[in-house]
């Protein structure tokens, strides 16, 4: 039987420096030997079978590991299941190599949006972060509710310290958060 | 009197101040005394923000530890986002020297350096070690007896075991223990450690498979007969109450199973009223439940 084209792996196609990218990135957070860990798996598929969002979408931890290792940066980056992953820790915590699953997709997630692959759902949560402090910003019917309850109209936070909010923004800035995420100011 | 700085986080004081108002009037009960952290922001969300820049995710983070360290006292919180975010961040922090100083290069600029000083802690902790069950059983005015609870721990209180050290993330105990201590009956159910579907950044993404997963868990639970299901997890809470109406709309599956956080329970049993503590201010009414309990 020959092989179709698309059965080829060809060396050139990988990126094999790749592996390297995300475990230097990932160290920098999480510390080298957590990061590290990425190339101990030895593809027995625990991860996949373990996963909530994989038994709903075409989300498959395995292959994006796998996809790492071998240098399908595209394939890694590019791959809207990406952001299936709710994060539930479940796959890391069976692993039996000891591979911070949970820690490599966010590093993978942090590339891929560097390379600007974020959909706009999500840039409109960085947004409500970046204008008021608050992933969920409080609304008019919370705060009457709030007094009703015998809670402060307005919670001590962001919400009400101007100088907070002006520190927390000043920080973003200077990350660069604002312009990763494509923040406009005034916009909506 | 045990003194913690109360880190709101977004989802409770924003969206639901019923599980604040529970969990300011139940500790008060307990003596546990509880100090506004003025100037804090979101965590930031730990699948959210650090799933877009985790520097910027640890920075933040960092910012709020700061405000705690300032006042001395550690953190406690209602919220597994916002546990995973800030112990998290607390535990990398001091443990990796890299980290720690770029934060401190960026926190600078706000004339804040991260010490180290502090430990975060989940309100759950709170409960569970510092006030123990003997005492919560002691509290309890009017025993939830007969009522079936379906605890759902949700990840982030858990897991990292590593890094959370609160022991089995596949058969825990701690909350089912809390709840008991009410007099209700923690049911055991079908994939009862599997995610709620919020964490993330899925809710916000992905609603379809979000709340897909939540349709999943609502099931397994109406199909022990539970009548509530009791979190120690705002967002997970949100997931839940405010996903019932969302999965009716988006597929007609009406589940109508109440949603309480722990302190709403404990404060039922404490024989605080269902106002006080929010109940009927949520997407699904507790009638059920009360219902149940007023017939006892």
């Amino acid at each position: 039987m020959s092989l179709t084209k698309n059965q080829v792996i060809r060396f050139s196609d990988l990126n094999v420096k790749f592996v390297n990218e995300v475990v230097e990135y990932g160290a920098k957070i999480f510390g080298k030997d957590a990061a590290n860990t990425v190339r101990y798996c030895v593809q027995c598929g625990t991860c996949t079978a373990s996963c909530p969002a994989g038994r709903r979408t075409s989300f498959r931890t395995r292959q994006i590991i796998r996809d790492t290792q071998l240098g399908f940066k595209e394939g890694a980056l590019t791959n809207d299941d990406l952001w299936a992953c709710t994060t539930c820790y479940t796959c890391q915590e069976r692993c039996p190599r000891g591979v911070k699953t949970t820690d490599i997709i966010r590093t993978l997630r942090n590339l891929a949006v560097r390379e600007g692959h974020i959909i706009p759902e999500h840039k409109k949560v960085a947004g409500y972060l970046i204008r008021t402090g608050h992933a969920v910003p409080i609304d008019e019917k919370t705060k009457k509710l709030r007094v009703k309850l015998g809670l402060s109209k307005i919670p001590p936070t962001t919400h009400k310290f101007a100088e907070s909010l002006g520190d927390f923004q000043k920080l973003v800035k200077k990350l660069g958060f604002d312009q990763l995420v494509g923040f406009k100011e005034g916009t909506r | 009197m045990k003194q913690y700085v109360f880190f709101l986080g977004c989802i409770m004081p924003n969206r639901y101040p019923g599980i604040e108002s529970a969990t300011r009037r139940t500790l008060k009960e307990f003596g546990v005394e509880l100090l506004d952290m003025d100037g804090a922001s979101c965590c930031p969300a730990p699948g959210v923000f650090g799933s877009f820049d985790l520097k910027t995710w640890a920075v933040l983070a960092a910012r709020n530890l700061c405000i705690a360290e300032e006042l001395g006292r550690d953190i406690t919180l209602c919220c597994n986002g916002c546990y995973a975010t800030l112990q998290e961040a607390n535990h990398l922090l001091k443990t990796n020297k890299e980290l720690l100083e770029e934060v401190n290069k960026q926190l600078a600029s706000i004339d804040k350096e991260f010490k180290g000083k502090i430990n975060v802690r989940h309100v759950m902790e709170i409960f569970h070690g510092d006030i123990g069950l003997e005492s919560i059983s002691k509290s309890i005015k009017r025993p939830l007896k007969g009522i079936n609870i379906a605890v759902h721990d949700g990840c982030h209180f858990l897991k990292p075991r590593e890094v959370r050290e609160h022991g089995s993330s596949e058969r825990p105990k701690i909350l089912d223990e809390l709840v008991e201590a009410t007099g209700a009956k923690s049911v055991e159910y079908k994939d009862k450690m599997m995610c709620c579907g919020a964490g993330g950044a899925v809710r916000s993404g992905h609603l379809d498979t979000s709340l897909d997963m939540t349709r999943e868990k609502l099931a397994n639970m109406i199909a022990v007969n539970a009548d509530s299901v009791v979190s120690p997890c705002a967002f997970c809470h949100l997931q839940f109450d405010r996903g019932q109406a969302e999965i009716k709309s988006h597929w007609n599956i009406e589940f109508n199973l109440p949603v309480l956080f722990y302190t709403q329970l404990l404060g039922l049993a404490m024989g605080l009223d269902a106002e006080s503590l929010g109940l009927r201010n949520q997407s699904v009414p507790p009638d059920k439940i009360l219902k149940k309990l007023s017939s006892k």
